[in-house]
């Protein structure tokens, strides 16, 4: 998707204009937001948990490159092929390498983020090969050439209206029917016959064990295991920070993923590969593409724990009235907005900027992410480095000198109550941009200052 | 005991009542308190827009102010959640590690420090509380509805304490305003949605005034509600709890 040099607050403003579908997306989502609550609470230990999550997080973390040395060793014991990409580029040129050398030309992807992040569509488009996302919200968003606007639910920005209209254009279906179940059941339609035609199967890894070599994708609507079972090669694609030390540990992480993504108990599939079978081909591509650059700076570490839940997503006010598109990079949502500056500040420095800093993102963290805190730091490397614009460093500093000067300070403050007293068409107008939606204060005569000064001492 | 208030530079100079119905209610209960009168800001606004590093005058003059007294206390949790976390001088590492540990929300003060167990205070109306992230969830004045652990509620506790006032239910207690510092203007459409949003729970739900520990939240949900000409107003719980 080309979002032009647009930012969070000019593409957000933009999906304001129309309230009442606003309203709708943030309803929709708080709804998935207390069903969350309802999950963690039915769980005395929930807190436990997400401690321990944490702690085995941090784990990997700091034994990071043990952990995928173990994890190529025992999985290439079990047959897998492993391949290795420092960054995009490298990932989607193997996959590419895999499709030419085997002739194939169409393939099926159940869902993954990595490649929306290495943008694997596009680049395998350009190489003259067919993609079909299978995961239905994913294939819907992908027939409207659109990105998933949240990472577990890719075509929440969109009504069963808006379903019913693109199936008519893509799969001719009935005009106007917007009968979920016939839409679901016009998908299936569709997509079981590319299951059955295709011989290459994508898909991503939630969690791949060092132990044993093996990796765990988790879905609701099965798509990836029907993928994976019906061709001939299957290729999973993680980013390395996807590893857990042992088996055992899972039973921690699957508790946590779907309870805290959906309020569900557990993904209705969560299917373990561990070797491919006889005449099948099975493939891991480790990715890095900028996670090793993440882990080495200490304040933003920690951000390499997340395992895609979006529950930060979902309880963040800011992204339920914005909508996943205004965050212009494939992960959304406040973790989207600690990840994507990692990537490419420049372009990203707008995001950090994009949450009033109010912290419920990190209170849902099944992993304990200081999502918020996280914020406030990019702001600050972001703005040292530069990324500001000049008008808001020259503000800024105007602002500072002001209040470090007990005088300067009284001066302007009741020169500025004067002004909205007595020429209050100053401030209320369309340039003041709290005022285009907001009255102002209403000035008093004196400040406590200046109250205190005449009623005390 | 000598406490040293602390008034948040925006409460300063739109809504001098709030500080001094906060300065009555510690002087009612019995504290000598100071107004430092060279105070001017926490140096928030500046670091939240990422420029910490042009803090250092305001923080050197924050130390000046606030150095030496028992205790600081603050009627705003964010202004107090700035200071705690952020106070840092280079000189006075020493002075600012002492403000850190002694600066009180308010009234986190009264319910912790002070142990209020009663208010002269009489307020007979329907109230919502709007819980200001900062102190909610940065100072833990009131338990988080996103964990799983035991409700308790120090600015509830206090409302309590007032004759006749009745505190309606919410059907999210404590979803952000959007006010969020700068993030008001820069981010306004967003800002402003979510204003609305909360105004409309409130109102929904019977409040005739809306209140909370901070001013600047109540500050952006009045200016929407005066856009409306709505009729519910806005008060600082501080005001509350001194009324008679």
């Amino acid at each position: 998707m080309n979002y032009g040099d647009k930012d969070h607050a000019s593409l957000a403003e933009k999906f304001n204009v129309d309230e009442p579908r606003v309203n709708w997306h943030d309803e929709t989502l708080w709804w998935v937001r207390v069903k969350r609550d309802k999950a963690a609470k039915s769980l005395p230990e929930w807190e436990l948990l997400r401690e321990t999550a944490s702690q085995i997080k941090n784990n990997v973390l700091s034994n990071l490159s043990e952990y995928l040395i173990q994890f190529e060793k025992e999985a290439t014991k079990n047959g897998i092929t492993v391949h290795w990409a420092a960054d995009a580029k490298e990932h989607n040129e193997i996959v590419h390498s895999l499709l030419q050398k085997n002739g194939i030309t169409q393939m099926v992807k159940s869902k993954s983020m990595l490649t929306e992040e290495c943008h694997l569509n596009e680049y395998l488009q350009q190489q003259g090969i067919e993609v079909i996302d299978t995961d239905l919200g994913e294939c819907i968003v992908q027939m409207r050439k659109e990105a998933p606007s949240h990472i577990v639910l890719p075509a929440i920005h969109l009504k069963k209206q808006d379903v019913s209209d693109t199936f008519h254009e893509h799969l001719h279906t009935e005009k106007g029917n917007y009968d979920p179940q016939f839409l679901t059941h016009a998908a299936r339609l569709h997509l079981r016959e590319k299951f059955l035609t295709r011989k290459l199967a994508l898909t991503g890894v939630n969690f791949a064990i060092a132990e044993t070599g093996e990796f765990v994708v988790c879905t609701n609507e099965g798509n990836a295991d029907m993928g994976a079972h019906l061709a001939d090669i299957h290729i999973a694609c993680m980013g390395i920070e996807k590893l857990l030390p042992q088996r055992k540990h899972l039973s921690v992480f699957l508790r946590l993923l779907a309870r805290s993504a959906t309020g569900q108990p557990i993904t209705t599939y969560s299917s373990h590969f561990k070797k491919p079978r006889k005449g099948q081909e099975m493939h891991v591509v480790l990715v890095d593409n900028g996670r090793s650059v993440q882990l080495g700076r200490k304040d933003f570490r920690n951000s390499l724990k997340c395992i895609r839940c979006a529950a930060c997503f979902n309880t963040c006010p800011v992204y339920r009235r914005s909508g996943g598109h205004s965050y212009h990079t494939a992960i959304a949502g406040p973790i989207g907005a600690i990840l994507a500056p990692n990537l490419d500040m420049k372009q990203y420095a707008d995001l950090p900027f994009a949450s009033t800093l109010c912290g419920s993102c990190s209170n849902v963290c099944p992993v304990k992410i200081d999502i918020h805190d996280q914020l406030y730091k990019w702001r600050q490397v972001l703005m040292k480095e530069g990324y500001g614009s000049t008008v808001k460093k020259m503000g800024m500093k105007g602002m500072t000198f002001t209040l470090s000067h007990p005088g300067v300070y009284r001066f302007a403050g009741s020169a500025g109550r004067w002004v909205l007293r007595n020429t209050p068409f100053i401030v209320n107008n369309k340039l003041n941009t709290w005022y285009k939606q907001r009255d102002m204060p209403e000035p008093p005569k004196e400040s406590f200052g200046e109250w205190y000064k005449k009623n005390r001492k | 005991m000598i406490v040293a208030l602390f008034v948040p530079c925006y409460v300063d100079q739109f809504y001098p009542q709030v500080a001094i119905a906060s300065l009555e209610l510690l002087e009612k209960a019995g504290v000598e308190v100071v107004y430092p009168a060279k105070q001017t800001c926490c140096g928030q606004p500046m670091a939240n827009s990422g420029f910490e590093h042009l803090t250092n005058s305001c923080n050197e003059l924050f130390i000046n102010n606030f150095s030496g007294f028992d205790y600081i206390v603050c009627p705003s949790g964010s202004c107090t959640l700035h200071i705690k976390e952020h106070l840092h001088a280079e000189k006075d590492e020493e002075k600012a590690g002492e403000i850190r540990k002694r600066v009180y929300e308010l009234t986190e003060f009264l319910t912790d420090v002070l142990k209020i167990e009663q208010l002269n205070a009489k307020f007979p109306h329907k109230v919502g509380m709007h819980q200001s992230c900062h102190g909610q969830r940065g100072l833990k004045l009131s338990q988080m509805s996103e964990l799983t652990a035991p409700a308790f509620s120090k600015p509830g506790k206090l409302l309590k304490m007032v004759e006749g006032l009745e505190l309606v239910e919410l059907d999210r207690v404590d979803e952000c305003c959007g006010f969020g510092g700068t993030f008001c203007v820069t981010e306004e459409a967003v800002s402003v949605k979510m204003g609305k949003d909360r105004v409309e729970d409130h109102i929904k739900h019977g409040a005739e005034y809306i209140t909370g520990g901070d001013m600047s939240c109540l500050m952006h949900l009045e200016g929407i509600l005066r856009r409306r000409k709505s009729n519910v107003q806005v008060k600082h719980i501080a005001e509350i709890l001194n009324s008679q």
